[in-house]
């Protein structure tokens, strides 16, 4: 249980592109860094522990955490890097929310990032997986995420249409967010155009690959509402890491460890109806398909009615309930970044400061992370302190 | 190489090779042994929640519990997820791209509870599909790796 209540205080994240030659790794950081410091009106000298993330392998660097520190401003404090896959950025998160909820720190700064550029992302994701059962026939993140698509439209009847308005509606709301790396929009028919990758997946259903950087505060009771007027204060968590061996997998499951995670954090937060009492959800989709069958895990519709949700317009700007308004990962993904960029986001429509992406009146918001095998993270975030 | 007209700093290890020796443990070994001699499957059972694992390992996970009683499973099965990849990408096994397309199955053998990974072939992709009866063809020399098993051909 928590000891201290926590919010986020200010957030801050570079301008994402597919590849960011003006800048080295640690520079890249500070960019966010330095953002996110301005954003709350506090200096380096404010941060009482830093953690950070990114997935090692992609650059090749094993020790980020002291290797960073020009960029982190960990310089003479205290740093722990966390690296969990895809979820990273959510564990960099949540890690910061129980540094301080612990009450061991009143001021944590929590840093994802990833340069993506500097290497070939599907050959560094295939060495994240097991070398003599997984790697044989693994192609990267697309081609697991593909064999789930395929189990979830042949089981429920979606289809590759139905998966395509996910992708159309996130990059168009990426136009309103001056931060994405893919600006423009796409309609159905250029989805169902694109060169197919790995079937049912084509090229404009999945994420890009980024250069990116995000950091958050979290901050105690004490310190929150004098740096924030209108802080984002965490409602709970819920972490759930099921499987080792992509073969354990319940492919037409539809996502059990986020039906696990957000069931629990629902409990945890008092919530009954998703559909109606969270206001905005920034969501961890690396691919247009998981907008479909993961919504449906996180309890908005029953199994196989997504589709119908999308098609309605319920999950776009100015539906009952606006999914991914910054875009989500399928326009950014600057991979040890995308989950916290996830619960930044989340907090910036708590907080009000979303500019064109901002949804009116938010007061409940989820954000959820994505990663490891079939991994799930959830994070609530409200605008009145828990009880 | 080049990015954005820039020459970027690349750096490789040239020719120079860093070979991984990696342990697949005494139930991966059993595994791999039965194909190399028997061309047979062996899955290993929890006595906790029955649940027969394929490949074998030694702790069901969700357990916590140490499995030690052998379970003959079939060469035989049913395609429950598949993909057939089409985009080229360099294998970080081989260093080279990996040639494509090729069918990404997982297969359920008779008698385990898990998925096996494996390739289907895909000469007639309008027979692979999910549920579609597949059995095994295991090279003529096999020396105890995963590639001792060709791949699954779809026999409906």
């Amino acid at each position: 249980m928590a000891k201290e209540k926590t919010a986020i205080v200010a957030t801050g994240q570079t301008h994402h592109r597919s590849s960011r030659l003006d800048v080295n790794g640690i520079e890249l950081i500070h960019e966010a860094v330095t953002r996110c410091l301005e954003d709350g009106e506090l200096t380096i000298d404010d941060i009482d522990a830093v953690v950070i993330g990114n997935m090692d392998h992609f650059e090749g660097i094993n020790y980020v955490d002291t290797w960073s520190i020009d960029g982190s401003g960990a310089f003479m404090k205290p740093i722990i890097k966390v690296t969990t896959g895809g979820t990273t950025g959510s564990t960099v998160g949540h890690c910061g929310y129980h540094l301080v909820a612990s009450g061991m720190f009143d001021k944590v700064l929590a840093i994802g990032w990833e340069k993506n550029s500097e290497s070939d992302t599907t050959a560094a994701i295939t060495t994240a997986f097991d070398p003599i059962w997984d790697r044989l026939v693994f192609a990267g993140a697309i081609s697991g995420l593909a064999v789930e698509a395929m189990a979830y439209m042949v089981k429920y009847g979606a289809t590759e249409k139905d998966a395509a308005r996910v992708a159309v509606r996130d990059r168009k709301h990426a136009t309103n967010n001056p931060y994405a790396q893919l600006r423009k929009e796409v309609s159905i028919e250029d989805v169902m155009n694109s060169p197919m990758l790995s079937d049912p997946i084509k090229l404009l259903d999945v994420c890009p690959r980024t250069d990116g950087a995000c950091a958050v505060v979290f901050a105690s009771e004490q310190y929150a509402e004098k740096i924030c007027d209108r802080p984002a204060w965490i409602h709970g968590i819920s972490a759930k890491h099921p499987y080792n061996y992509l073969g354990d997998y319940d492919w037409e499951d539809r996502l059990p460890s986020m039906q696990m995670a957000s069931k629990e954090l629902y409990a945890k937060a008092g919530i009954k109806e998703p559909l109606k009492e969270i206001d905005v959800m920034e969501l961890y989709l690396p691919y247009s398909c998981a907008g479909l069958s993961w919504i449906e895990a996180l309890g908005l519709c029953g199994p196989g009615q997504a589709p119908k949700l999308l098609w309605d317009g319920v999950t776009d700007m100015g539906g009952e309930l606006p999914i991914n308004p910054s875009g989500g990962v399928i326009a950014t993904n600057c991979i040890g970044a995308t989950a916290l960029l996830r619960i930044s986001e989340a907090a910036v429509q708590v907080m009000g400061r979303g500019g064109k992406r901002q949804v009116p009146d938010v007061n409940t918001a989820l954000a959820s992370g994505f990663g490891g095998c079939f991994w799930s993270d959830v994070t609530l975030l409200k605008s009145t302190k828990p009880k | 190489m080049t990015n954005q007209g820039v020459d970027l700093l690349t750096i490789n290890s040239g020719e120079a090779e860093q070979p991984f020796c990696y342990t697949v443990g005494l139930e991966g070994s059993k595994f791999l042994t039965e194909i190399r001699d028997n061309k047979r499957f062996v899955g290993i059972k929890c006595p906790k929640c029955g649940k027969v694992y394929v490949p074998p390992r030694k702790v069901c996970g969700p357990c916590f519990t140490e499995m030690t009683e052998w379970v003959p499973v079939k060469d035989e099965g049913y395609l429950h997820s598949y993909t057939i990849l089409r985009f080229a990408f360099l294998d970080p096994e081989t260093g080279k791209e990996k040639p494509v397309p090729y069918g990404y199955a997982f297969i359920r053998l008779d008698g385990a509870d898990t998925d096996f990974q494996h390739y289907v072939e895909i000469k007639d992709e309008k027979k692979v599909k999910i549920g579609a009866r597949v059995r095994a063809v295991f090279e003529e020399k096999r020396a105890g790796k995963i590639t001792d098993v060709k791949h699954f051909v779809v026999i409906d």
